[in-house]
């Protein structure tokens, strides 16, 4: 049976399906880059305490301003169930994860509940800019 | 043999022998002719002499424990027999009696047994009396024999109460009377079934009713005489016993109560039992089973002290050092047991004690708990049945239409009693709570029935270690056990780990339980539990104090202030923000970090990172034109899915963040808050404007209180509906807050209903007689909530936690209602549509720029 009011899904990430968690990068895997650096974006984008995702080298990454001027970058993609982890709220210690609140620590991207860990990219600000290494 | 097709099974042995009374009488459990035990020279013997005095269940047991401590190196044993079978279970003649089991069945230990064990058994033997003094046994077969050790066992014989013609002049019963305790008196009746059509049964305890419901079951017409005012007067407190009496009834069997048989009609055989009120039963068959009394002719006899049974110390052991009692011929601190659980535990004390396992072994009485079928009714009952002192807590749950009556007695914070008649699926909680004295739930109510979560009727105990625990998470109790032996110390702990109890949240009490129960105690009390959130280390009440005290008017500002070290705490911060809002209303600081995603960009988050968007749509109900527009909107956006919601609206499903403003611009409709911990939506049914039974105007009423309440954020999220009647069209009953017309211009208000993953008919709160009224009790009621219900604790929860008499009481005093009052018009005037706002201006920058931006992937062919 077709259905003709679902024609015009359209995942937000492409090679998804509708309805499916929004990426098929599993965790683990995404591959260490050859460690270039990337400006994403300017530092005052993001506001304090929240995170927004950027492509630095092609590679889809979260970068998260916390209140007390750090900043810490990783995989834009929950290795869960793919989860926009640019949405989750965050502390000094760890990062929460929208869809299923799995939580996950900025020290070594372990996941508190002992699911599979999220990897993290070194990330600094220059002239205002934000600077991630993949 | 009475039992038709009664097929001679030769494993258990099916010999025939010369009976009493001349007839051919199968021996259970007997022995084919011609094998007999070796026996070895008396003269030969150095072991002691074990004797035992009775063949029951007691005294078979205890040779059971004996052997299985080796007692067969040091004692010859030699057991006497009143009967001439083996050893069989008495406990099943009821079943027996009913034709449900074959009586080879119920064999416990056979001839072969003794023979193979090297225990002499003096089957069919009856002891008549002890020289203590010469340490001999002598038997009416004429035999003496000696013995080091002797154990009475003798047990308890049915009571025939005097009445005048129960009696042959020879003292034999009149024929058609029959006892209820042995195989021999089981298969007469069932041989007198064949030929008999009305009995009598007297005696209306466990046996008695037994005995009927077993002869009924044969076709006879039973009649069932009680002398005293309700049945199983032993075990059951006067309403449980008219409960089993309806019970007992409605298979068909006739209960006369309170009355005594005098006389047993009949000359040959029995013709009708004449009652004391001068009735007259006509029967061919009469069952006696008017209570047992302890076997203790041959202790008395032989000179041994016997009171109500057979006086023995904490051994066992009677006035005569060699000379002991167990089971129900014994009366140990006064008590004598009818059960079989007790005299188990004599065997084995007594067993520990002769074969010097332990010397030292004490009984020092049984808590006794039984589970039985009576009659087809399922009975427990353990301790005492009824409160016996002023500060005594005792529940009653009575059912009588459905059969069902249990109660618990409760003293200093333990169970000393419980009685469950019709329904024992508590009764594995009970018992370990009642024998091991185990931790009685706050509401008691608990101990009786599972409210609302079906899933708590196993004890956690029993629950198979793959048995999911949280379906939301896919946890098993293994899994939970596991983290528990892997170190987690507290249940916060071990939900972290797992996950459990982290979905929907409805199994957090049984993850509870369970944490508990695998950590057997060695659990650290886990301070957290009574916070509101767990990185400020206070309770709501405190909480809210110091916000209020210390002026703090944003997330980042009460971490700051109270937070250990001033640290921030992602989980924290939802719960703060919803309680800040509440706090201040217009004047809190908003601060995005502070809020979880729905409420940031005013949508709610779908698997694939999409949101989904849901127009207000007041009492749920709209025009073609709005209908029109959302058409509109969701051809132009492309949205993949258009669904109506179980709250009556419309959901735009697939939405990309990006497009939520322009869709809020284009929709020109205020936000529906189907995201976030707040306020959700009000059901209505079509009330009195079209319905042909409305009551009252629901439709009119569910949007005012929705215009009234819309947005307000809470602890959770709130829901509400309206009924015109209590056909209960829009589920009223079972939502947080629920209106229901009654008629003559009153509504009724219930609260602390539910339709989650939690099922709960919500209480009446009060009725009232105007729509006003309603707006404001309901107003009342959510400030209330909102106060003082914990971060994510639903009405469902809180009511019952805080109890609904509480609630009332709150709602009957002005003064408070005053504040509340105040305090839910702060909330009503701070409202703001989220949509009109952030549509046109965004919050903070990039509040709506996707948070998994498209990455330019090499192209692939298409095929």
């Amino acid at each position: 049976m077709s259905a003709p009011h679902l024609e015009a899904a359209r995942p937000t990430t492409s090679g998804t399906e509708l309805g499916t968690p929004a990426t098929d990068v599993p965790g683990g895997t995404v591959a260490a880059g050859p460690g270039v650096e990337h400006v994403v974006g300017r530092l005052d984008e993001i506001p304090m305490g929240e995170g927004r995702a950027y492509v630095a080298g092609g590679v889809q990454v979260a970068v998260f301003r916390l209140r007390d001027g750090s900043l810490h970058a990783t995989q834009a993609a929950c290795p869960h169930a793919g989860g926009p982890l640019a949405d989750g709220q965050t502390d000094v210690d760890v990062l929460v994860c929208p869809l299923h609140l799995l939580a996950y620590r900025w020290s070594d991207g372990a996941a508190t509940s002992g699911a599979a860990p999220i990897r993290l990219f070194p990330v600094r600000e220059q002239d205002g800019d934000v600077v991630v290494t993949v | 043999m009475g039992r038709p097709g009664g097929a001679e099974v030769q494993g258990l042995g099916g010999a025939e022998v010369q009976g009493r009374g001349g007839m051919d009488l199968r021996v259970l459990g007997g022995r084919p002719g011609g094998v007999t035990a070796l026996h070895v020279d008396d003269g030969l013997e150095t072991r002691g002499r074990l004797v035992v005095v009775g063949n029951g269940m007691a005294g078979a047991r205890f040779v059971e424990e004996v052997l299985e401590r080796g007692g067969d190196e040091q004692f010859c044993i030699t057991v006497f027999g009143d009967e001439p079978h083996g050893n069989y279970n008495r406990i099943m003649l009821s079943p027996v009696l009913a034709g449900e089991s074959h009586e080879d069945e119920i064999v416990l230990n056979s001839h072969d047994w003794y023979a193979d064990n090297g225990v002499t058994l003096r089957a069919g033997v009856r002891v008549e009396r002890i020289d203590t003094a010469a340490k001999q046994v002598h038997a009416d077969d004429g035999t003496v024999t000696p013995y080091d050790h002797l154990v009475l066992a003798t047990g308890s014989y049915s009571f025939v109460p005097p009445m005048t013609g129960v009696r042959r002049d020879d003292g034999s019963l009149l024929p058609g009377v029959y006892g209820f305790r042995t195989i021999d008196e089981t298969r007469a009746m069932l041989e007198a079934t064949g030929r008999c059509r009305r009995a009598v049964v007297m005696g209306g305890g466990l046996l008695g009713l037994e005995a009927a419901r077993a002869l009924q079951g044969h076709g006879l017409q039973v009649e069932l005489v009680h002398a005293m005012p309700w049945l199983m007067n032993a075990q059951l407190d006067a309403e449980a016993g008219a409960i089993l009496k309806r019970s007992v009834e409605s298979l068909g069997i006739t209960v006369h109560l309170d009355v005594l048989a005098t006389e047993v009609l009949g000359a040959d055989s029995v013709e009708g039992v004449l009652l004391k009120d001068g009735r007259r039963l006509d029967c061919d068959l009469l069952v006696v089973a008017a209570g047992v009394r302890p076997h203790t002719d041959v202790a008395v006899r032989s000179g041994l002290e016997v009171e109500r049974a057979i006086v023995v110390d904490d051994q066992l052991r009677t006035e005569d050092p060699d000379v002991y009692a167990i089971g129900e011929c014994a009366q140990h601190r006064g008590e004598v047991y009818g059960l079989v659980a007790p005299a188990w535990e004599h065997a084995k004390v007594l067993a520990d004690v002769l074969t010097g396992t332990d010397p030292d072994a004490e009984y020092t009485g049984s808590r006794t708990a039984t589970k039985l079928k009576v009659a087809g009714v399922d009975v427990a009952v353990m301790g005492v049945s009824t409160p016996e002192r002023d500060d005594d807590e005792f529940l009653v749950i009575s059912e009588p239409k459905r059969g069902v009556h249990l109660s618990v007695v409760i003293r200093d914070d333990k169970l000393v009693g419980a009685t469950l008649l019709g329904d024992t699926r508590k009764v594995a909680f009970l018992t370990q709570a009642f024998d091991r004295g185990a931790p009685l739930p706050e509401e008691r109510i608990r101990l009786l029935v599972d409210l609302s979560d079906g899933v708590e009727e196993v004890g956690v105990a029993e629950m198979p270690a793959d048995s999911q625990v949280c379906n939301c998470n896919g946890v098993s109790k293994g899994d939970i056990c596991g983290a528990v032996a892997g170190g987690c110390g507290s249940v916060g702990e071990v939900m972290d780990r797992t996950r459990a109890g982290k979905g929907c949240g409805s199994c957090k009490s049984l993850v509870k339980q369970i944490v508990e129960w695998a950590a057997d105690g060695d659990l650290a009390e886990d301070p957290a539990a009574s916070w509101y959130v767990p990185g400020i280390p206070l309770a709501k009440p405190e909480l809210t104090a110091a916000i209020r005290e210390q002026d703090l008017r944003s997330v980042s500002a009460v971490f700051a202030a109270l937070a250990p070290a001033g640290k921030e705490d992602a989980k924290s911060k939802m719960g703060l923000t919803s309680l800040l809002k509440m706090i201040w209303g217009a004047d809190f600081i908003p601060q995005k970090d502070g809020e979880f995603i729905n409420d940031r960009v005013h949508a709610n988050i779908q698997r694939d990172g999409t949101f989904s968007v849901v127009p207000q749509m007041k009492g749920g109900v709209t025009t073609p034109a709005q209908l029109r527009r959302i058409a509109d909107v969701a051809e132009k956006y492309e949205v993949p899915m258009v669904k109506v919601t179980g709250g009556q609206r419309i959901d735009l499903l697939g939405v990309r963040k990006e497009d939520l403003p322009a869709m809020w611009s284009d929709l020109g409709m205020p936000s529906g808050y189907a995201y976030g911990k707040s306020m959700r939506t009000v059901k209505t049914c079509v009330g009195s404007d079209f319905c042909r039974f409305g009551l009252g105007d629901s439709t009119q009423l569910g949007i005012d209180l929705e215009t009234r309440f819309q947005g307000i954020e809470g602890p959770a999220k709130i829901k509400m509906a309206v009924v015109g009647c209590p056909r209960n069209c829009a589920e009223a009953y079972v939502k947080d807050v629920g209106v229901v017309a009654i008629g003559n211009g009153k509504w009724e208000v219930y609260v602390g209903g539910a339709a989650g993953a939690t099922v709960r008919k919500g209480d009446l709160l009060a009725t009232v007689g105007s729509p006003e009224e309603v707006t404001t009790l309901t107003g009342r009621f959510v400030q209330y909530y909102r106060e003082n219900a914990n971060w994510l604790e639903r009405t469902y929860d809180f009511v019952p936690r805080v109890g609904l008499e509480a609630v009332r009481e709150v709602l009957a005093d002005d003064g408070l209602c005053a504040d509340l009052d105040a305090g839910i018009q702060r909330s009503v005037d701070a409202y703001t549509d989220p949509w009109g706002q952030d549509g046109a201006d965004p919050a903070t920058p990039g509040q709506f720029r996707p948070a998994l931006p498209l990455v330019a992937l090499p192209k692939v062919p298409v095929r």
